[in-house]
């Protein structure tokens, strides 16, 4: 993985220093709060409901054992023993005082780490394939150019108040678990037909009160164009975003608004002026950054493992979590483990600071020293040999990390909600909980099969509820929560907004709800391989919204 | 006769804080200064965001109280969570103690 | 209010004039209204000219007209608002802009670096001579490494690793 050069190094301490001035001059009154506050959240403190809340960026969600453990110091050292891993891959800390702040970023630059652009109207941090660099479907990795886009995009001094904030994500795969078709720009690595890789640029996808997926201005961008494709695109959107309502200021509106044909057509003019400037990747500074990923040192192995093979016979709870969360790997011998941060009846991502411990020494010893951060608010150990896999599943067990449900229905993704947040209309961890406990029984979470319940606390969708199997908005109705369900969506290559169902639900009422739809699939499905979004795509959303609402 | 009091988040740790009657800002909201909706509300909020308590807090606003013997509840939810702590961890914020 | 140019605090001789209105002697700084209106008559004066654009009026506007400024003056009506950082770029970098680019409106100590950095090279700030000095001094110190090529000269990180490569191939 990536490793900070000393001018990296430089630019993040430098950072640190700024930050610390700005803190010192809010507490003296130099700054009011309200200059204070684009400057704190630009450096990812947000001042929540019980707290001040710290979200650390962790670039393209993959991290090394060191930084893993630091997480757990700061955990330990400067909150209340534990973490929470976003469904945008980053982590947060919930308790930091504003204070400790400058010194926890200090802590966090000794492992290469930093809280840069993790809010703010600004580009944020680019995310990515979780299984990056391991799957076997992969056309390139992709996160030589995220880091690409990571350095181009910190601090950069034109685009830091933007009209709002800025997201992209990367997949290298042509199987989409970035959910590229929702970030305000995705890029897509694909062949053209001379056989070269370059990107296909999406643009104006995202969520929130006005759900859009991306379209596609450019189908095929030569590598080397990437900076300056987009710094085009961020000109032409930094010059005509809307700033007059912070609803309509995305970039989507304004793909919307005047069409992505005219708005691909002000890219590529703007494109045109800067393509050979010093924004041209040289083929030397491609090769120098991706050498930082080049693929560890596999071991060779046999493609049948005869220990994995008895365990696997020998103990069925091993058995389970094989099948459930352990992927295929590229590398013979080799499969991708993912971590669940999703116990039964848990809270969706987060982790304590002993199970970070736990998770570093892991790595450790089973995946050259390497973590990934999910979007869905999981753990993944890349590339762990079949024959380890038992033992790291003891471990994982031993601490509460071995819930086999990754994919299935109590792998829930959920935001904060009203427990910490202070944009929140509702509370969706207590749902989530509610949920994963009516679901908990294993045989009957197989039965189901895979599934995404997505719940957001807000029309921020945090969660990307628009885009689950089943998405969940909760809203403030006066005084009350409600939660309304979509039906429907999905982010990955075929990324499609899921519909509103009907009336919101209470609290009381939103579990049974859940239960009915998925009653409703069990009793409509054609065999055990049709999944819940095939069934919905395949009858429709009357039998479910007849099972939910009656037949009206 | 809708009852208020001033809360805010302290500036320095970032934890939910009372305005109380002595002027100052208290962790528990019992300690809150209760007064009426309206001129009296807002006369104590213009003293809340003076700015000393600029310096002190972020952030001032009025939220509606039920008050019942000695006993201060926040009508909306959201407070509620506020003067007590996540609902999911009650080993966490005001309501661990 | 001080201007603040080439790290120094210098006095503005250029005076702000409405939209209405006569016309007084010496540089004056016009809305891109009155230029607009006023062409003519304004370009008939003696004495310098300079344009101020609010933050939604695209320099687009003016590219014919850059020779006759002095001054070009961008407002920034809010800090948060960024699209003179774009204006400011354009001007420069793509139109060749080379007299007096200044930031005006809310300019603050946080930001003066970006500005100077996308091209404005005179700052308006809302402080006495000595703090707003001050101000520029501090901010200008406090980042000296820099991912983005832009127009101010300033060494890129990839420029700056270009050259050691250069070196170790030679070496």
């Amino acid at each position: 993985m990536y490793k900070y050069d000393d001018y990296d190094q430089q630019l993040v301490d430098e950072r640190i220093e700024q930050f610390r001035d700005q803190v010192n001059r809010r507490l003296s009154g130099e700054l009011s709060e309200e200059e204070f506050r684009p400057l704190r959240l630009m450096n990812g403190v947000y001042l929540q409901l019980h707290a001040y809340m710290l979200r650390v960026a962790i670039p393209y969600g993959t991290m090394n054992s060191a930084q893993m453990r630091q997480f757990a110091y700061i955990a330990r050292n400067y909150d209340k023993g534990y973490g929470h891993f976003t469904t945008r891959q980053n982590i947060q800390f919930n308790w930091p005082k504003l204070v400790d702040l400058p010194d926890i970023l200090t802590e966090l630059s000794k492992v290469q780490m930093h809280a840069i652009q993790t809010s703010g109207n600004c580009i944020r941090n680019t995310t990515t394939d979780q299984y990056a660099g391991a799957s076997f479907d992969e056309l390139e990795d992709p996160r030589p150019w995220c880091e690409i886009i990571r350095q181009w995009s910190t601090m950069h001094p034109e685009f830091t108040y933007l009209p709002r904030k800025f997201k992209m994500a990367v997949t290298g795969a042509p199987n989409d678990r970035a959910a590229v078709a929702i970030h305000d720009i995705g890029l897509r690595i694909r062949r053209d037909e001379q056989g070269e890789l370059g990107f296909e640029v999406m643009v104006g996808g995202g969520l929130g009160r006005t759900p859009m997926i991306g379209k596609t201005i450019c189908e095929f961008l030569p590598k080397e164009d990437l900076l300056s494709y987009l710094e085009a695109i961020l000109r032409v959107y930094n010059q005509f975003g809307r700033r007059d309502n912070k609803y309509k200021a995305r970039i989507k509106i304004l793909v919307h608004e005047i069409g992505a044909e005219k708005f691909a057509e002000l890219v590529e003019k703007e494109w045109e002026e800067i393509r050979d400037s010093a924004l041209h990747l040289p083929a030397e500074e491609i090769e120098e950054i991706s050498a930082h990923f080049t693929p560890p040192p596999f071991d060779v192995l046999p493609a049948l493992s005869s220990s994995f093979s008895e365990k696997v016979g020998q103990d069925e709870k091993f058995a389970y979590w094989v099948q459930n969360n352990v992927r295929e790997h590229k590398q013979q011998g080799y499969a991708i483990v993912n971590i669940s941060l999703k116990p039964i009846g848990g809270i969706p991502g987060d982790i304590s600071h002993a199970q970070m411990d736990v998770v570093a020494d892991l790595a450790d010893q089973f995946s050259f020293g390497e973590i990934r951060s999910t979007h869905e608010q999981n753990l993944v150990l890349a590339h762990v040999k079949r024959d380890d896999l038992y033992a790291v599943w003891l471990k994982l067990d031993e601490y509460g990390l071995a819930t086999p449900n990754s994919g299935l229905i109590t792998d829930l993704i959920a935001c904060p909600g009203l427990d910490y947040c202070a944009l929140a209309n509702s509370r969706s961890i207590p749902l989530a909980q509610r949920i994963s406990e009516r679901f908990g029984e294993l045989d009957r979470q197989h039965e189901i099969g895979k599934v995404q319940v997505k719940i957001s606390g807000c029309i921020n969708a945090c969660t990307h509820h628009h885009v689950g199997h089943i998405g969940i908005l909760g809203v403030d109705k006066k005084g009350q929560e409600f939660y309304q369900i979509t039906l429907g969506g999905r982010a990955d290559e075929n990324a499609k907004i899921g519909k509103i169902v009907g009336a919101g639900l209470s609290t009381d009422e939103v579990v049974d709800a859940v239960e009915t739809l998925i009653n409703t699939y069990l009793g409509l499905r054609e065999s055990k391989e049709e999944t819940f979004l095939d069934a919905f795509n395949r009858v429709g959303e009357t039998p479910f919204k007849e099972a939910l609402y009656g037949a009206r | 006769m809708t009852k208020q009091v001033i809360t805010a988040n302290r500036l320095d740790d970032g934890l939910a804080v009372f305005f109380d009657t002595h002027a100052n800002w208290s962790a528990s909201i019992t300690e809150a200064a209760v007064v009426e909706k309206g001129e009296e509300a807002d006369t104590l909020l213009a003293t809340a965001s003076n700015a000393d308590n600029q310096l002190i807090v972020v952030g001032p606003y009025l939220i509606d109280v039920d008050q019942q013997g000695g006993k201060i509840t926040p009508v909306r939810y959201r407070e509620q969570i506020r003067t007590l702590g996540p609902s999911v961890r009650p080993d966490l914020g005001y309501q661990a103690k | 209010m001080a201007l603040v140019k080439n790290n120094l605090v210098v006095k503005d001789s250029w005076v702000k004039v409405d939209d209405e209105g006569d016309l007084p002697a010496g540089d004056i700084l016009v809305s891109l209204t009155r230029w607009t209106e006023d062409r003519d008559a304004l370009l008939a004066r003696k004495g310098q000219v300079g344009v101020c654009l609010k933050s939604d009026e695209n320099p687009e506007q003016i590219l014919q007209d850059l020779s006759f400024f002095q001054v070009i003056a961008l407002e920034f009506p809010a800090f948060t608002d960024g699209r003179a950082y774009s204006y400011a770029r354009l001007l420069r970098e793509r139109h060749g802009y080379k007299d007096e680019l200044r930031a005006v409106g809310n300019v603050l100590r946080d930001q003066v670096l970006l500005m100077h950095r996308c091209g404005f090279d005179a700052f308006e700030i809302k402080a006495p001579d000595e703090k707003a000095l001050q101000i520029w001094l501090d901010a200008q110190k406090e980042m000296t490494t820099f991912y983005q090529p832009t127009g101010d000269g300033r060494k890129t990180v990839m420029s700056l690793r270009q050259r050691k490569r250069m070196a170790r191939g030679a070496s």
